[in-house]
């Protein structure tokens, strides 16, 4: 059934959170706030070294110091095949990811764990860190992306050979991997353009910065049971991962779910879980472990670093008529950037008739990367989404006109295969052009840009719960992790459905145990999917309700309505009855048949694509190269806004991130391949003084695939700032930055420069 | 940390037996916000803490005549709050206000400040630049000293064992003298100073300058006192040719260092723009008071 | 290691607790006293999530050792509210949607109350400034900013009734 077009109650308006009060109030329970009786605490050494050889770990020491209850290294875990994971937008092999969690024989970047230890307090804990001792031999390194892909870099891994090129290698390589994608004639298309233009963008790798760092706690039974406590985006994809690492069935596992404290892609994957499970296995304790801060920046995410290589062809009046894009993608110490979906971005936007697209996947000794809002897309559409503006300038069209021309809209067949149906890009290019702020007057210095970002979006797996209680109220579990207000929304759609109010129905997230096998939350999914699968649940309740109202009446189901809660008869014919409220039906539903609910698991297909535009405005200091944000608009096709203000929230959010990326965020090495800025003093995310007030637009082109038309809505807002940044800067300052990011010292050399 | 002790004397006394007569590394604990990152970093590993907030003469700011006495461990916070040394030294209660997020300044000191001896410390600059003293307590007893002379390279300071900062000495301007403090950071709260600068002047008849201190932070080891950027001021009004010449004053003197929080040549540049911006600001106080 | 005893005040209950000397009062808070409402983020004083009031003025509690509590008077988040009755830094969260995951959250309530404490009507300009030692990555800052500025229209309000 559908609910587009028809006039809702619930969904589009604005009710508080279930989980707020206790968010609010300190009661709310995350990562490292669980505690058990007799729980001791565990930490992991990390490799000082960029890249060396293991040659012995002595553990003897820290096992003798009083307190320490256990100590584990790689030869505590299974070497386990080669195996590809599916993690959504993420590529992830079991042997890769259990190295990343143990390193067994080499150590591949500065804070890669190579042991841990069980003590009865951190403190001890930590002093028994210092008393193992590993002797290393230590390896030359590689940190930039083009130097690893380099005949003779050093190599990280001698089992590894190009994917994707004829013929097949016979020496290994850093690049994991080559794609490409090809769309009509592009050499042809080159030769039918007016104007050609060709730039190289770069960016370095930055990190989710989600503000709660890992933290689990996990328990073994004497019977092998397992029992995981942890802040994750998936705890089903906890328990798998854990499983799969630690040779353990998975129905010996139970994954429960903590409040998340911000992953944006970052904890679609686990680094401490299987180490706390071992740890708990050998010493018969409970264990928690929480990373540092340090441990965060240096040892989990971040996102690719990038270099990006751009070539358009236009006629005179803006019509691109050929695309060439290279992709050269950091992945960290093991392959698997989202150099894939990057391909797929770079020209997503656009109908473009000639076009071609090749992605590089380079390992580097470096933290593995790990998916981030949109993974891949920020780094093409920085680089696509800037050369279209340097066109637009060398055309003399403005940026806007450019976008408008070459839009892709239903019917364009993308580059990289799909045709669109149902999309809302040029709608967004068309509220930017209608928005006061496209022609709001600017001061001296100050400089507006604006540009586009695409994501894909995800359905896949969910299942969902609804319960009526017999008071007529009712209960909706999902198994999606609850990352930025989900439990709202879904709790909208049931109460939608059912008809009653949303403060009737309490939305909570499932363990792996009670709710049936839901895939991890990312890509956008879980309003779409998992609201899927609980609209779907109530909707079977309703007719459960129905069929039990007619009991009730001693008439036919199909002769039943139902109404705002309440079932009506359906008609004259159906007889005369006084309706029966979903707490009436509720009270005697053990003489009607016993409790009333409904369970469904769905692999949701038809996640509808979305698209964005922004508008950024700057003032630039000339003589410190200080980039203020004046003003920011976001403007996106949302499909339909469940709960608007937290579809506001996942665009204000993604935009500051973006905004982070574009102006000071960056992971520094120093010459020994170590992290200089593994903490939040200089690796700078952006402060509340640093940004205006972010507006939004929320465009509605619904997605026919979804009950009530929503898209995904929290991953494109991140794809556009760095360009819109950009564009801003030059048009504020007279200068093209072109290398991420566009931090003062950067942009007064750049100033400089032009200055001559 | 086995073996560490923590004590919080209430006499000077007492704390200066306590550091002087401990075997290992004694730390003093003023508001804590440098030596509690270094104790959980490890790089700081003493065996003896020595909490100084509950001696009296350590908190508080008192008017002493023709100076400020201004406790060494007494809050940014209380500084900030406090509106006579405000209004006399706008300078060094903007510096001080810089330190960090406004939970900082509930802690931060500084005595600290200065004794954690970064070379990019917000508040070192102005309060040299106000030709402050530091009273330092020690097992020989009391001695006033410059500032300046407290700071001897990055961490390092002057103080000998045993001996500890008590309260500074802020002289109280003459007519016509003012003072301002600017920083340079990428972000607008924060950070830590890329560059610093202190520019406390005195003006004489028709706004000419009659004396004046410059000081920059975080383009040496230490914060640096440049005297040929005051002689750049005196005996001219603050025009464009003397801005010019503070610019380059500014810019000879700077001998920075490249790491992440910038480069060599962007220092050197910005330490030239923030005098000029910094000087600006504290001629027009001064021609206003 | 030596422990050291500590009597203090705890969002007005008395509280004794015994600690060692290198445990700050988040570490003391969190996994001595149960009080898991401040947040360890950084651990460095750069994120204010363990933002507690000591003495009326708001400190990172990550900052502080646990012995310096001593005679003391601290409010975490879990005092901020009266009873069943949210303070209405709390209430204008929930009302505004300011909060994403929520981690970051009891260090915001905390300071925008000492924010409203000290200063009842706040400019835009000052509440970003007062809350730049409180990271968020989620909200991008801005329902959390409009949330403080309606807090304290109402306080006023409320205030001047």
């Amino acid at each position: 059934m559908t609910f587009i077009g028809k006039d809702l109650k619930v969904v589009g308006t604005r009710p508080i959170r279930p989980d707020g009060v206790d968010k609010v109030t300190g009661r709310a329970n995350f990562g490292a706030d669980m505690t058990m009786p007799g729980m001791i605490w565990g930490k992991i050494k990390r490799s000082p070294h960029a890249h060396a050889r293991i040659k012995r770990i002595y553990t003897e020491k820290a096992l003798s110091l009083p307190g320490v209850k256990a100590v584990v290294t790689a030869a505590d875990f299974p070497d386990i095949a080669a195996e590809e994971a599916f993690a959504g937008e993420a590529i992830m092999d079991f042997r890769d990811l259990s190295r990343n969690c143990m390193a067994r024989g080499k150590v591949l970047y500065d804070g890669h764990a190579v042991a841990a230890v069980a003590a009865t307090s951190p403190a001890i804990a930590e002093a028994a860190l210092d008393l193992i001792e590993i002797e290393y031999e230590v390896l030359p390194f590689v940190i930039d992306v083009e130097a690893a892909m380099a005949e003779d870099a050093p190599l990280l891994h001698d089992t590894l050979f190009t994917q994707g090129v004829e013929p097949k290698p016979s020496r290994p390589s850093n690049i994991a991997k080559r794609i490409n994608f090809t769309k009509g004639d592009v050499e042809a298309g080159f030769r039918e353009a007016d104007h050609i233009i060709e730039r190289r963008y770069t960016g370095k790798p930055v990190h989710q910065g989600y503000i709660e760092p890992h933290a689990c706690v996990a328990a073994v039974a004497a019977d092998g049971q397992c029992m995981i406590w942890s802040s994750s985006q998936g705890h089903f994809m906890v328990r798998q991962y854990c499983a799969h690492l630690l040779g353990i069935d998975i129905s010996n596992i139970r994954a429960m779910p903590a409040e998340i404290g911000g992953g944006f892609g970052g904890k679609t994957l686990v680094y401490l879980e299987p180490v706390a499970l071992a740890l708990a296995r050998k010493s018969g304790r409970p264990v928690k472990i929480v990373m540092t801060r340090e441990e965060v920046f240096r040892a989990s995410g971040p996102a690719a670093g990038s270099v990006v290589e751009v070539k358009l062809g236009a006629k005179k009046d803006g019509r691109l008529t050929a695309g060439e894009v290279v992709l050269k993608y950091q992945a960290g110490a093991f392959p698997g950037s989202p150099v894939g979906p990057g391909c797929m971005c770079a020209f997503a936007m656009y109908d473009l008739p000639n076009a071609s697209v090749t992605g590089y996947d380079v390992v580097c000794n470096r933290p593995k990367v790990a998916a981030y809002r949109a993974p891949g897309a920020p780094n093409a559409s920085w680089g696509v989404e800037s050369c279209l503006d340097e066109l637009a300038i060398e055309l003399g069209i403005d940026p806007l006109s450019l976008r408008e021309k070459n839009a892709a809209r239903d019917g364009t067949k993308a580059v990289h295969g799909p045709t669109w149906q149902n999309i809302g890009y040029a709608e967004t290019l068309a509220a930017v052009r209608a928005h006061p702020h496209w022609t709001a007057p600017l001061g001296p210095g100050q400089g507006r840009g604006i540009a586009s970002g695409f994501w894909f979006n995800i359905g896949g797996e969910s299942s969902a719960a609804v319960h009526i209680a017999e008071d007529g109220t009712a209960a909706v579990a999902t198994g999606n992790p609850d990352i930025g207000g989900s439990r709202a929304s879904i709790a909208m759609m049931v109460a939608e459905v059912l008809g009653i109010p949303v403060e009737r129905v309490r939305a909570i997230v499932a363990d792996t145990a009670s709710i049936g096998y839901t895939f991890l939350t990312g890509g956008s999914r879980v309003t779409f999917a998992t609201g899927m699968a609980a609209t779907e649940a109530a909707e079977r309740v309703v007719e459960e309700l129905k069929k039990r109202a007619a009991m009730m009446w001693e008439i036919s189901p199909e002769a039943v309505e139902w109404r705002d809660g309440m079932a009506y008869p359906a008609g004259p014919n159906a007889g005369a009855f006084e309706p029966l409220s979903l707490g009436e039906i509720a009270f005697r539903s053990a003489r009607t048949g016993g409790p009333i609910s409904a369970e469904l698991s769905i692999n949701a297909q038809g996640a509808g694509p979305g698209f964005g535009t922004h508008i950024c405005d700057v003032e630039v200091d000339r003589e410190t190269g200080a980039v203020k944000i004046l003003r920011y608009t976001a403007i996106q096709d949302v499909g339909r806004a469940i709960h608007p203000a937290y579809v506001e929230g996942q665009l204000q959010g993604g935009v500051t991130q973006g905004i982070g990326w574009a102006l000071n965020e960056e992971y520094i090495y120093d010459g020994e391949g170590r992290l200089d800025n593994p903490g939040f003093l200089d690796y700078r995310i952006p402060v509340a003084s640093d940004l205006p007030m972010i507006d939004t637009v929320l465009v509605e082109v619904p997605n026919p695939r979804h009950p009530f038309g929503a898209r995904g809505v929290g991953e494109v807002p991140i794809v556009p700032p760095t360009a819109a940044v950009a564009n801003a800067i030059y048009r504020a300052a007279g200068v093209r930055l072109r290398d991420l990011p566009m931090s003062p010292p950067h942009v007064l050399a750049a100033l400089d420069k032009s200055d001559g | 940390m086995p073996g560490l002790s923590f004590i919080a004397p209430t006499t000077i006394d007492e704390a200066v037996r306590a550091l002087a007569s401990a075997p290992g590394l004694a730390k003093c604990l003023a508001g804590g916000t440098d030596l509690l990152v270094q104790l959980r970093s490890g790089r700081s590993r003493p065996e003896l803490i020595v909490d100084t907030k509950r001696i009296p003469d350590l908190i508080g700011i008192r008017d002493a005549g023709d100076h400020f006495v201004i406790g060494a461990a007494t809050p940014g916070a209380s500084i900030s709050a406090c509106a006579p040394l405000c209004r006399a030294w706008p300078g060094i209660t903007e510096a001080v206000d810089l330190i960090g997020s406004q939970q900082i300044q509930g802690r931060a000191s500084l005595g600290g400040n200065l004794c954690n001896a970064s070379p990019a410390a917000d508040s070192v600059p102005a309060v040299i630049a106000a030709r402050a003293t530091c009273v330092v307590a020690g097992p020989e007893g009391t001695r006033e000293v410059p500032v300046e002379a407290i700071v001897t390279g990055p961490g390092q300071t002057s103080l000998k064992k045993g001996e500890f900062l008590v309260e500074f000495h802020v002289p109280k301007p003459a007519p016509h003298q003012s003072d301002a403090y600017l920083r340079f950071i990428p972000r607008t709260e924060m950070d830590i100073a890329v560059v610093g600068c202190a520019v406390n002047v005195t003006l004489g008849e028709r706004g000419v300058c009659r004396d004046a201190r410059v000081v920059l932070g975080a383009v040496a080891p230490t914060p640096i006192l440049v005297p040929e950027a005051a002689e750049a001021l005196v005996g001219h009004w603050l025009d464009e040719e003397t801005l010019a010449r503070l610019d380059a004053a500014a810019r000879r003197a700077s001998k920075p260092i490249t790491d992440k929080r910038g480069t060599i040549e962007y220092r050197i540049k910005v330490a030239g723009v923030l005098a000029r911006r910094t000087a600006a600001i504290a001629f027009k106080r001064a021609g206003e008071c | 290691m030596k422990k050291y005893h500590v009597s203090t005040t705890i969002n007005g209950e008395p509280v004794e607790f015994l600690c060692e000397p290198q445990q700050t009062l988040l570490d003391v808070l969190r996994d001595t006293l149960n009080l898991t409402g401040s947040k360890e983020g950084c651990a460095s004083g750069d994120c204010g999530a363990c933002t507690v009031i000591v003495d009326g003025r708001m400190v990172c509690s990550c900052l502080m050792l646990g012995v310096e509590a001593e005679g003391r008077t601290v409010t975490t988040v879990e005092g901020i509210a009266t009873g069943d009755t949210l303070h209405p830094v709390q209430q204008k969260f929930l009302e505004h949607a300011a909060l994403q995951c929520g981690f970051c959250t009891p260090g915001f309530i905390v300071a925008a109350k000492a924010l409203l404490d000290e200063n009842p009507n706040p400019t835009e300009e000052e509440a970003r400034y007062w809350l730049a030692g409180n990271l968020c990555r989620c909200t991008g800052y801005d329902k959390i900013i409009r949330a403080v500025l309606d807090a304290a229209s109402e306080m006023r309000r409320e205030a001047a009734e």
